[in-house]
């Protein structure tokens, strides 16, 4: 099964965060990961899930969400080009002097130093989703204590 | 000007036009009781349960197509309202339910009847509010009436804490207009789709209309009589889109689906092209989807875009509503003559959609549904139906003449509906005759709205169809569950060791609905045979004020056709 990244525009109301999840759970659908914050225009929030289904599912969940009444307005990217962003924060061993290989690793990847302490580093790293992915596995095998995503934001690219 | 939240909620209700409230108090919602008592310009009609005045609010809306108005108090009186609020939204029924709410500081707090009933309601409403600023307050009671009716209709709920409706606003002005950025509701369809629709039905050469609730909540019969007429085609209703298009009328073939007419099943599998307006395809109409119209193009006209092939795959879709498309569409179809798919059909359909064995004995449900239609068809007769055997005889053997006559819960199938709904009916058409023909099993469910009937002289007639079981569940154990009739039989209860399945059971049938009925000062009366049920109903439906008439039926009657859940709709089965 594939993954779909949909964009929502939302009211900025309590309820409304309640009001979407529901719409997936109530249906069965899994979102993978969700984010959500205030846009440009503070009456507005974005939201960006996504959702892992086939076509037939993603064309549901759009309609359905276009339904609820808090929800301005839905962009489904389908295929078309977006700029995406992910943020790791992870925590690392390297109390058995592994630190300079995993700053190497980081630097290599366009990741920050956040925090260093006598057994354990902490990076962060803002970078596509692939990316992440493949920074995660390579820092693997140092020891990772604690990892944390943030989800997906993504934006779809300007019209030349 | 200045205005506590109460005052301000009971003036934005008649601004509303709403002329009846149904309601229960309870300490929350005293406030606004309190404003209601010096209120000339609203009727309040006192419940017995909550759960009678969600439901009588959704007759009143189904029977007169304006925004049913029910009203509770926090914790209990809230969560009682839930089915009738679930039933409207299934149903797409326009309601507006308004509950009481503790005062915002003790919101979440676990307080004395709290419940977070926004929450409770979420996903049986098409939206919902909790008041939290007295400011917001006009405004948001216009959004609950604009979402209501407009679009898709369907129920919105409005909590208000007590502090809100105790509190003052004092520059208190109802908003005139109401424009929302996130809901805009398409009605004008796009008139390329409908040139394709027409282009297409060019093309049928066994053209079928199938039409539904929502022809009658946009108030489009006429125009679909006329593109029925148009195009020769036949015509089959969904239970909700029941009277519609005419009952009588020779190109109409009766309700398709699960326990639907013969013809009006084989008429979707052979179709080829079929032009379906506002319905959903729900599954006790399509069968097992996959085998559903094999042979047919499908055109959907529906307001709600997400209907559009939900369960089935639709080839030609308009979005909007139903009136100004199927105008278009007329305007624009070739008239299609009569032809050898009309003698098809025809054939099909014989001299009647249903069938029953009748007998001068005992009496047989299906009879008595034929004797009330035939006794009241030349009247302004409004049915309302509670749910099982009973509702699905009351949607074969009553022939609906015009839309918002025929008042059945359908997507939820809410036992206790008929009674309430059948209350709220009445007082929106005052003068239509309006009944509730009910099982003996689904009336019991809401039977004390009895008293409300009785004090308010709500001119209601109860038709108790008696087959002394949960009649549509026996037909299933006995069908499908090797007769194991566990929890079924209303004299014995949940098994009796003795029974015999023989329908000889010595038990008494308790309530008697007679004694039951005169002790709310009702007048009550029985017909235990064949002979008696025309007199009865001649005596019921003649007299002044409202009536209870129970019927003692063959008790082991089942309903027929059936298609089995999961199979396609050429494989009904039919009374041996």
């Amino acid at each position: 099964m594939s993954t779909r990244t949909i964009s929502i525009l939302v009211e900025n109301h309590s309820g409304t965060l309640s009001r979407i999840a529901g719409l997936f759970s109530s249906r069965g659908y899994n979102i993978s990961s969700l984010t959500v914050g205030e846009t440009e225009d503070a009456s507005v929030s974005r939201m960006t899930i996504v959702v892992a289904g086939d076509d037939s599912v993603i064309e549901q969940v759009v309609k359905q969400l276009n339904r609820l009444i808090d929800v301005i307005k839905v962009i489904d990217f389908d295929n078309d080009p977006i700029i995406e962003r992910e943020l790791i924060l992870i925590r690392v061993d390297s109390g058995k002097g592994s630190r300079h290989e995993v700053v190497e690793l980081a630097d290599i990847f366009g990741a920050s130093v956040v925090h260093v302490s006598a057994s354990s580093i902490t990076l962060q790293l803002a970078s596509t989703c692939d990316k992440i992915d493949e920074f995660i596995w390579l820092i693997k095998p140092f020891g990772v204590k604690e990892l944390i995503r943030t989800g997906k934001i993504a934006m779809a690219q300007p019209k030349k | 000007m200045r205005k506590n939240g109460a005052e301000i909620l009971i003036d934005a209700l008649i601004r509303e036009n709403v002329d009846i409230i149904f309601g229960y108090p309870g300490g929350q919602a005293i406030p606004i009781f309190n404003v209601l008592y010096d209120t000339k310009e609203i009727k309040v009609v006192l419940t017995r349960h909550e759960q009678g005045a969600a439901h009588a609010a959704e007759g009143y809306a189904r029977a007169t197509g304006k925004v049913g108005v029910c009203l509770a108090t926090s914790g209990p009186g809230a969560t009682n309202l839930v089915t009738g609020i679930a039933d409207a939204y299934l149903d797409s029924t326009p309601l507006v339910a308004i509950t009481g709410q503790v005062a915002t500081p003790y919101l979440g707090t676990d307080a004395f009847q709290e419940v977070d009933i926004v929450g409770i309601t979420r996903p049986v409403t098409k939206h919902n509010i909790l008041v939290k600023n007295i400011k917001d307050f006009p405004f948001l009671i216009k959004e609950a009436f604009y979402i209501a009716r407009t679009g898709r209709p369907g129920p919105v709920l409005i909590d208000i804490p007590a502090d809100i409706s105790k509190g003052f606003l004092d520059d208190y002005e109802y908003p005139a207009e109401i424009s929302l950025r996130s809901y805009r509701p398409t009605t004008v369809g796009h008139v390329k789709q409908i040139e394709k629709a027409a282009a297409l039905i060019k093309t049928a050469a066994r053209p079928l209309v199938f039409a539904g609730g929502g022809v009658i909540s946009a108030d489009a019969h006429q125009e679909l009589f006329e593109l029925a007429t148009k195009l020769n085609a036949p015509v089959t209703l969904s239970l909700m889109g029941l009277g519609a298009f005419p009952g009588e009328h020779p190109l109409f073939i009766g309700m398709p689906g699960m326990h639907g007419s013969k013809t009006a099943n084989s008429a979707l599998q052979e179709a080829d092209v079929i032009i379906s307006v506002g319905v959903r395809f729900d599954d006790r109409v399509t069968g097992h989807v996959g085998a559903f119209a094999p042979k047919a193009k499908i055109i959907h006209l529906d307001i709600d875009p997400a209907t559009i092939s939900k369960i089935v795959r639709v080839d030609i879709p308009v979005v909007g509503d139903a009136k100004n498309i199927v105008a278009a569409l007329v305007k624009i179809v070739a008239p299609r003559p009569a032809d050898a798919w009309n003698d098809v059909v025809n054939k099909w359909k014989g001299d009647t959609l249903f069938a029953y064995k009748n007998s001068d004995k005992i009496i047989k449900p299906q009879f008595v549904i034929e004797q009330i239609y035939e006794l009241t068809k030349d009247k302004d007769a409004i049915i309302t139906t509670e749910v099982g055997q009973t509702q699905m005889w009351c949607m074969q053997y009553y022939k609906y003449a015009r839309p918002r006559t025929c008042i059945s819960s359908g997507g939820l199938g809410t036992m206790g509906f008929g009674l309430p709904a059948a209350m709220g009916a009445s007082l929106g058409r005052p003068g239509a005759l309006v009944i509730d023909i009910a099982g003996d099993g689904s009336i019991q469910m809401n039977i004390q709205e009895l008293a409300t009937i009785s004090i308010n002289k709500i001119p209601v007639k109860v038709a108790i169809i008696n087959n002394e079981y949960l009649g549509m569940v026996r037909q299933w154990q006995d069908m499908f569950w090797n007769k194991r009739r566990s929890s079924t039989c209303l004299r014995g209860g949940t098994l009796c060791v003795e029974c015999t399945g023989s329908g000889h059971c010595k038990k008494p049938y308790v309530p008697d609905f007679v004694r039951l009925a005169e002790s709310y000062d009702i007048p009550g009366l029985r017909a235990t045979k064949a002979s008696e049920v025309v007199p009865v109903l001649q005596e019921g439906l003649n007299k002044e004020g409202p009536v209870v008439m129970e019927f003692m039926v063959a008790p082991e009657e089942n309903v027929y056709p059936i298609v089995p859940v999961g199979k396609s709709l050429d494989q009904a089965m039919e009374e041996l």
